[in-house]
């Protein structure tokens, strides 16, 4: 594979887990107060698939979304201040982590109501094909999505009019503090977009490539009018649900078991990525390190610039209600 | 001690009420998201689960729409289902088996059915957490025949409003407010229930009236007690009930003051303050000595930003100058 593609791979993902862990500090001050679901563990789904996408491309995303958001390329500064609800945010301090937007780089949007975005995909999907162009859109989603109808409905109907669209299914095992076994039969989520006949897979989502190449088969054929497709990425949070843990009213809530955390944590994408690229001399440590120096300065300027930032003045209350 | 000097917080008088309830009728049932963890639901699921077992405590999928129509069946086939949104924006997926199903179902159907369920969808707003989960949607369901709907302010009437919801034969949208949960309070440990459609005067007053909803009703209180100190006498209605509502109560105390202020807790336009203010001027329109003032929210989605977020939801001193307007 074509060295400066897995280089980028790398500096993606590397900037995703930067940014994120670069919150927790913020959030346990106080400083930032909206609600952050980190995406810390799951960079390598994000980068994946919006590595095989263009930038004409249309992705929308959920309350999880900050990864998705910088893979599609969504300006890092502007995302950042956005979570402190300042000014120069990308919702102008309107809507915080869970509504990020960039429309320039196809980043159509993302918000918290689960499901709520996935049939909008569909109909960004509806709108490339009823205008002859070779777009394709993307709807992110996690697994507890699955419970919602909306999500059979888009399937439905993209599988009846062929759309431009991509299914991607984040299965981190849980929704908030319930284990995906106990929100759905014990069978693969993947096998859902079966009976609708849309092509569907399951990849390891803590393996880059794996990701890419599944995304990059379905980015193509959707081109040629072969879609929809479906793609579940298995992975898991390395940080709570909501916030860096789960820390609820004084009582440790997260009821993910400590041997299973461990036990992804020796799956980290990047950590496995770094060992592929080393062995591959892709990059050698020093390189690595180079990448990490160059972005952690552009998290911390991406911080420093939001601190300077105001929130927005209280007469702007109703400005943006229509335009 | 005696029992109803006891003292406990909303969130726990609301569990109390689902113990009594859930213990004495064996007919009832909770579905809901978080209903066996305290992350979005606080206190008030406290020990349920293990009480009462997974088969009546029922921690759902992330499936409104559905479940809510399971609790309609339920409800239709000889159970008394409350249905719980940890939010409730996550109730506009239920939409429809709440509006065109439970709500109808009686009148649709010539009165051979009802639907004893209890539609219960916290208010979860501040934080900074932005549209999608800060909305207090009381009005749209207070629009619909056929639903009642309760927003009880205190510890008291939340534990006797949800024992007199889960007892009443029709749908009751029961709204509390996250804000709430930790309000301490008088609450008798016995069972009791508090009247549907009937409001309370928390504070009396001669010189103006200003009728308030859930926790708005205790910034009506804190503003009246500030505004004693300058002379001026406000009573102040807690409505407890949006529907039924208590007309008799809220004309008498207008009949009495002949000035209103409404404060209520949800966009201002077509809102609660709306309808109350044209009950009255259709009704009692000749004891009115000035305007009818509303203090609501903008009409915008809830912002994120803190700056934002001071500026959109009223408090005290908003209704002290609503009232200071009027009262000249
Ligand atoms: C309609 C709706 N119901 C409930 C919620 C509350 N909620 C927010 S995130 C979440 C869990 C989502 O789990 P999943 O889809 O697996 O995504 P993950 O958080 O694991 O990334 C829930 C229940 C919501 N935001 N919207
Ligand atoms: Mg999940």
């Amino acid at each position: 594979m074509d060295k400066t593609l897995l280089k980028n791979f790398y500096s993606e993902m590397v900037k995703i887990r930067f940014c994120e862990e670069s919150f927790v500090e913020p959030i346990l001050s106080g400083e930032i107060k909206c609600p952050v679901h980190l995406c810390t563990g799951q960079e390598a789904i994000a980068v994946g698939v919006c590595s095989a996408l263009q930038k004409d491309d249309y992705v929308f995303g959920n309350h999880r979304s900050h990864g998705h958001y910088l893979a599609k390329g969504g300006n890092l500064n502007a995302m950042v201040a956005e979570v402190y609800t300042k000014q120069s945010g990308c919702s102008k301090g309107r809507g915080g982590s869970m509504h990020l937007i960039d429309k320039e780089q196809g980043f159509v949007g993302s918000a918290p109501i689960v499901t709520g975005t996935v049939s909008l995909a569909l109909g960004a999907a509806l709108a490339a094909k009823t205008r002859r162009e070779p777009r394709v859109a993307v709807s992110f989603f996690g697994d507890g999505a699955t419970g919602e109808g909306v999500l059979y409905e888009s399937l439905n109907f993209a599988a009846l009019k062929k759309l431009p669209i991509i299914f991607v299914c984040e299965n981190n095992l849980y929704s908030t503090h319930l284990p995906v076994r106990e929100c759905r039969p014990e069978q693969p989520i993947f096998e859902i977009a079966k009976p609708f006949g849309i092509t569907t897979s399951q990849v390891d989502g803590n393996d880059i490539l794996a990701v890419f190449n599944g995304a990059q088969k379905a980015v193509e054929l959707c081109r040629e009018g072969e879609g929809p497709f479906f793609i579940e990425c298995l992975t898991y949070r390395m940080r709570g649900h909501v916030g860096p843990n789960d820390n609820v009213q004084g009582a440790y809530t997260d009821i993910r078991p400590e041997s299973e955390v461990e036990e992804w944590k020796k799956k980290d994408p990047i950590k496995r990525f770094e060992e592929l690229l080393l062995e591959d001399r892709v990059l050698e440590e020093k390189d690595m390190e180079e990448i990490k120096q160059e972005i952690k300065k552009e998290v911390d300027n991406a911080h420093k610039l939001a601190n300077e930032d105001v929130r927005p003045c209280s007469e702007d209350i109703n400005k943006y209600v229509f335009r | 001690m005696s029992s109803d000097k006891r003292k406990l917080s909303y969130g726990l008088a609301i569990n109390e009420a689902l113990l009594q309830m859930m213990e004495k009728d064996s007919s009832v049932l909770l579905c809901g998201q978080g209903v066996k963890s305290p992350w979005y639901v606080g206190a008030t699921c406290k020990d349920l689960v293990q009480k009462f077992g997974e088969d009546r405590v029922i921690d759902t999928p992330i499936s409104e729409n559905a479940m809510t129509g399971a609790a309609v069946g339920a409800a239709l086939t000889g159970m008394r289902p409350i249905i719980l949104y940890p939010r409730m924006d996550f109730m506009l997926y239920a939409i429809d088996p709440i509006v065109n199903e439970a709500a109808n179902w009686s009148y649709m159907l010539g009165g051979k059915a009802s639907v004893p369920v209890v539609i219960w969808g916290i208010i979860n707003r501040k934080g900074e957490q932005g549209t999608q989960h800060s909305q207090s949607l009381q009005t749209m369901f207070a629009h619909i025949p056929g639903l009642k709907v309760v927003m009880p302010s205190t510890p008291y009437d939340a534990k006797g409003l949800l024992i007199a919801a889960v007892q009443d034969d029709n749908p009751v949208v029961y709204i509390d407010d996250r804000q709430l949960y930790n309000l301490e309070g008088d609450v008798p440990d016995e069972m009791y229930s508090v009247p549907i459609g009937k409001g309370i005067i928390r504070k009396e007053g001669k010189d103006i009236t200003v009728v308030a909803t859930s926790y708005m009703a205790l910034k009506a209180v804190q503003a009246a007690e500030l505004l004693e100190k300058e002379g001026i006498h406000v009573e102040v209605i807690d409505l407890r009930s949006l529907k039924p509502i208590d007309k008799e109560l809220l004309f008498s105390s207008i009949k009495k003051t002949g000035k209103l202020v409404i404060a209520d807790g949800t966009w201002k336009s077509y809102g609660v303050a709306a309808e109350i203010s044209a009950l009255v001027t259709e009704n009692i329109f000749e004891y009115l000595k000035a305007p009818i003032k509303r203090v609501a929210l903008p009409d915008t989605p809830a912002p994120a930003s803190r700056t934002l977020e001071d500026a959109y939801y009223p408090d005290e001193k908003e209704i002290i100058k609503a009232v200071k307007e009027i009262n000249k």
